[in-house]
């Protein structure tokens, strides 16, 4: 019955190993960034990010580091659970000597960090979550935001879509947060653009438990001139199985959030569908210009071309770099400061930290999709700068009440 | 019209796959009483073993060889599961071999990904049936009609199997009653792995069916383990007909609800389930369970007795090392004890349930996350003080468990079990849905406590008293006259009622005591993270509380804590390697086979006969020598 003892000792064993000593921050040692992922959970995408990271870690360690010091990445798999997110952004923080956190995929887990970084003043770069509230309703001081966000990248469909002159459309989004923002924001725009137009269906899929066939009887039922899609992954090839083989896209344009990443497009091999607008990464066509040297580095390093989520990893390490160099130090005030308005040579570009919401103006590739060797492309694309798809500052502090 | 018969076409066509996954479930169960819970993963090799087949066989006859080879494959792996790793804990305690399998669950992950990689496969088309046919004018996939087809003759071949050759005989002997199929002379080792083989093949043979519907992908095993479940439970555990009729139920039921309420897709299998076991409390084709039918396997249980002085020492000097922590441990040191200690209540509040009441309940993190959401939300939307929260959190969950409770002790056994799992869904579902309210799946941000508590240190101490408080108060409860009556209802319903003891109420309060712990860790976890999600409700989080207890020991006072306690422990190191599903899933079904009755029981035996501690054999020795 010696229970509590038996459970202490364990304890004492965890608590031990986990405070196995590790050198403090001195200042001429590496300076130390916590990447929190979901390495398991989302494998497909986690890995081609990290390899961005650690492409560009290489880089710019090989021309010196960051105010003379190595920049080293200490990466650490959540198992997509926020609370454990929260638990290991603590141990990157008061153990491991991290400055700053960076990572997630995972909406949720990124608001969990975010919120545990206002709360005790840790800085966190939220690099690829996408929900809006992250930098608006739920914004804090302390958290900034890589990626174009779900409403930025919803304004440029939404944009293409007005312009295309259909007026009823139906919209099919997973079941969950991101779904219903992408929705709301494409609603909101579209409509703003074109008041003419009418949603004559929502469908509304559990995430990766999509029933496609379903699906596609009840959009069809409608009778929509356009189709919006957020499904990704397991579900998108589902519905596109479906959808094609019953002629729910005959005629009809689809705009496609996401849709043509090489992340969700590459799966779906020459099934892919043809003709979708889509926002996504067209790495094959990128020649010129910073994203085509990183394309380019890229596959030179690895043999493997790079995926959205690796340039996504490549412009982390790029913008925290630059906030340090601009910080000029490792205190926390000091890289917050540094990353309002800073301004970062990325690999897609000039990009801004906006200082009014901590969004980033990195912008997406807008373009349609079509067939070429047996593979899904984007054909005709164009970067769109993701500066011009935010709302007025005016409507940005109202969506932002920590301001 | 055409579209309703499209929409049956489709429904009836999904229903495919779905009835042989559950069919071989259902199996399972009826004969050898395992919930097996990687009845998922065994669906999913069989989706990427078929792909990989597909792509060596060629033609029509490759595809379909594929499917049927990837069937006989899995089911081979199945079969070699059950000798490796379930034969040896037949005799453990009820329900202890899903920790078994919950191992195997995270085995097969990473082995699938080391072996498949990261990227989702699309399912290869079935040769000669890509496209439609017009049906009133409306298109049906070709596929759906071949699977219209298909589906009937799996489930006749089965039924024929089961019902006109020996082989059938035995197992439907075996599923009304095993231990006189053994008495009578049947191997029944061999017709266990016989039965799992078959019923982890038919798993196989369902995945790798849906290939041309979408493909294989490493979410694919927990994704269609809650449906495989509500199909079961609404057929009657153990009824093939059942399944067939509950599989098409659902899924024509999904179709029109994707149609007509499309918000609806979450919650609908588990309305239907919750009403169906309103109306059947064991399912379609289900029959009671007979009291005692299965309970007792294994030695019979030893009574617990309040700890000795030598014991209360021990367990004040480990609080009082713990407490000094903050002297000598890091700042991180006492984040990690405040997460350990959280979950060793919750876990403490799980087994207070299974191990006084004896009831299994698969939906407790509904309590837990309940807690942490009551909390949440009266900080979010009423802007309360967070002392007032916290106190409202561990009351809200006691009565959502007294509303549940109420429900679900209309059943008993493993239905009961499945019934708290489908409020638990439904709690969780109106949590993920309901937006405005709840945030859905992005959670509810920013609930930290109150300026006073907010120290890590302090909060330390608070969850520190609270957890431990909370322990020792279930722990007290075991041994006060309620503690009694819960255990004498546990072990004989019939004995205990004629003793004037109100069973069912007992129990109700039982469920709520549980729940409102529960609740309490919940509350202490929001407080501690600042954010609270649906996964706090989740069946993952469910499962985490489930296998730590039957780790640490149903059977014993303690098992509860010290499971919880090693668990999370072990997660933390453990979780630093890359494959640590695997090393995790291997530790654990290693920990199941050696130690059958938990970590607790199975340490206790062992110092017993080393002599380390007095058991009752020695007891009753000196007993006899004092009274000669």
């Amino acid at each position: 019955m010696k229970r509590k003892t038996f459970l202490k000792t364990l304890m004492g064993a965890a608590v031990a190993v986990t405070m196995a000593p590790f050198a403090a921050t001195a200042q001429d040692g590496p300076i130390i960034v916590g990447e929190i992922n979901h390495y398991k959970r989302m494998a497909a995408f986690a890995g081609p990010y990290k390899m961005g990271i650690e492409l560009a870690l290489e880089e710019i360690n090989a021309a010196g580091g960051v105010m003379g010091r190595p920049l080293e990445f200490i990466f650490r798999d959540d198992q997509g659970e926020p609370g454990e997110a929260v638990k290991i952004a603590e141990e990157l923080m008061t153990r491991d000597g991290a400055v700053m956190i960076t990572g997630t995929i995972l909406s949720n887990v990124g608001l969990a960090i975010s919120s545990l970084a206002g709360e005790k003043g840790y800085v966190y770069l939220a690099s690829e979550p996408l929900a809006d509230s992250l930098v608006w309703a739920s914004g804090n001081d302390y958290t900034f935001r890589l990626r174009s966000s779900t409403y930025m990248q919803a304004a440029m469909l939404a944009e293409e879509a007005a312009a295309s002159g259909a007026t009823k459309f139906a919209t099919i989004a997973p079941n969950y947060a991101y779904g219903k923002d992408a929705v709301a924001a494409f609603k909101e725009v579209l409509t703003e653009l074109n008041p003419d137009v009418e949603f004559v269906a929502e469908q509304w899929p559990a995430l990766f438990k999509i029933d496609a066939g379903a699906e596609v009887q009840a959009i069809e039922r409608a009778k929509p001139d356009a189709i919006y899609n957020v499904t990704f992954g397991t579900d998108l090839a589902k519905l596109v199985r479906e959808g094609g083989d019953r002629g729910l896209f005959d005629g009809r344009t689809v705009y496609g959030l996401l849709s043509g990443e090489p992340e969700y497009l590459d799966p779906l091999g020459d099934e892919a569908p043809e003709g979708w607008v889509v926002t996504g990464f067209p790495w094959y066509d990128l020649e010129d210009g910073p994203d085509g040297a990183f394309v380019k580095a890229y596959q030179e390093r690895y043999d493997d071309y790079p995926r959205l989520g690796s340039i996504v990893g490549y412009m982390t390490v790029q913008s925290i770099a630059a906030a340090l160099e601009r910080a000029g130090s490792t205190e926390t005030d000091a890289i917050r400061e540094a990353f309002k308005g800073l301004e970062v040579a990325s690999a897609m570009g000039d990009i801004t930290f906006r200082a009014i919401d901590h969004q980033a103006t990195m912008g997406a590739y807008v373009g349609t999709t079509a067939l070429r060797d047996g593979k899904g492309v984007m054909v005709d694309w164009e970067y769109k700068y993701g500066g011009d798809y935010l709302p007025s500052d005016e409507k940005v502090m109202e969506l932002r009440p920590g301001n | 019209m055409g579209l309703f018969i499209a929409q049956l076409i489709t429904g009836l066509a999904n229903a495919g796959a779905l009835f042989m996954v559950a069919s071989g479930l259902s199996l399972i169960f009826g004969v050898t009483r395992i919930v097996n819970f990687a009845h998922g993963s065994f669906y999913m090799l069989g989706a990427y073993i078929g792909y990989t087949l597909m792509q060596v066989l060629p033609g029509a006859v490759g595809f379909w060889g594929a499917i049927l080879l990837a069937g006989i494959a899995v089911g081979v792996i199945g079969m070699l599961v059950e000798i490796l790793v379930l034969r040896p804990v037949y005799r453990a305690p009820e329900l202890f071999q899903l920790v078994a399998t919950f191992g195997v669950i995270l085995v097969v992950a990473d082995l699938t990904l080391m072996i498949w990689g990261p990227e989702d496969l699309l399912g290869p088309r079935a040769p000669g049936l890509r496209g439609v046919i017009r049906i009133m004018g409306e298109p049906v996939p070709k596929y759906d009609i071949a699977l219209l087809v298909i589906t009937p003759i799996v489930a006749l071949l089965l039924w024929y199997l089961i019902a006109r050759t020996r082989v059938g005989v035995l197992v439907r002997a075996a599923t009304q009653d095993r231990e006189m199929v053994g008495a009578l002379g049947v191997n029944q080792a061999w017709l266990f792995t016989g039965v799992f083989a078959l019923g982890c093949g038919l798993a196989g043979l369902g995945g790798a069916l849906q290939l041309p519907k979408g493909g294989a992908d490493l979410l694919m095993d927990f994704n269609i383990l809650t449906a495989v479940f509500v199909v079961v439970v609404i057929g009657g555990m153990g009824s093939l007909p059942g399944a067939y009729l509950a599989a098409v139920i659902i899924s024509v039921v999904n179709v029109f609800g994707v149609t007509y309420l499309p918000q609806s897709t979450l919650v609908l299998i588990f309305v239907v389930m919750v009403l169906v076991l309103m109306i059947r409390p064991y399912g379609l084709f289900g029959r009671p369970e007979v009291a005692g039918e299965h309970g007792q396997v294994g030695e019979p249980e030893k009574p617990i007795r309040p700890a000795g002085t030598q014991v209360r020492l021990l367990v004040a000097a480990g609080i009082a090392t713990l407490a000094a922590l903050p002297l000598y441990g890091s700042s991180f040191s006492q984040v990690l004890a405040t997460d350990i200690l959280i979950f060793c209540l919750f876990a403490a509040s799980l087994h207070f349930l299974m191990g006084l009441s004896g009831l299994v309940s698969f939906g407790h993190a509904a309590y837990f996350g309940g807690g942490a959401y009551v909390a949440a939300l009266i900080v979010t939307h009423s802007n309360s003080p967070m002392e007032l929260a916290f106190v409202l959190a561990p009351i809200g969950a006691g009565l959502g468990a007294l509303i549940i409770g109420w429900v679900c002790l209309r059943l008993t056994g493993v239905y009961f079990a499945m019934l708290t799992l489908a409020f638990a869904q439904l709690l969780w579902s109106l949590v993920f849905q309901w937006g405005e309210v709840t945030g859905g799946d992005d959670g509810l941000v920013n609930i930290w406590p109150a300026d006073w508590l907010n120290d890590t240190t302090v909060f330390f101490y608070l969850a520190l008293i609270l957890c431990i408080g909370g322990i020792l108060a279930m722990r007290h409860v075991a041994h006060s006259p309620f503690g009694y009556a819960l255990r004498a209802g546990r072990d004989s319903d019939r004995r205990a009622e004629a003793t004037g003891i109100n069973v069912k109420r007992v129990q109700w309060l039982g469920f709520g005591f549980a729940g409102m712990m529960a609740g309490l860790a919940g509350g202490l976890f929001v407080f501690s993270k600042g954010s609270v999600f649906p996964n706090e409700m989740e069946i993952a989080r469910s499962f985490d509380a489930l296998i730590v207890v039957f780790l640490g020991g149903v059977k014993t006072l303690a098992g509860g804590v010290v499971g919880a306690a090693t668990f999370k422990g072990l997660e933390e190191v453990i979780t630093r390697f890359e494959y640590w599903r695997l090393i995790l899933g291997l530790l654990i079904i290693f920990v199941v086979i050696v130690m059958p009755e938990g970590i607790v029981g199975t340490a206790r035996k062992w110092a017993e006969r080393a002599g380390w501690l007095r058991g009752e054999e020695t007891r009753k020795r000196k007993a006899r020598e004092e009274a000669a």
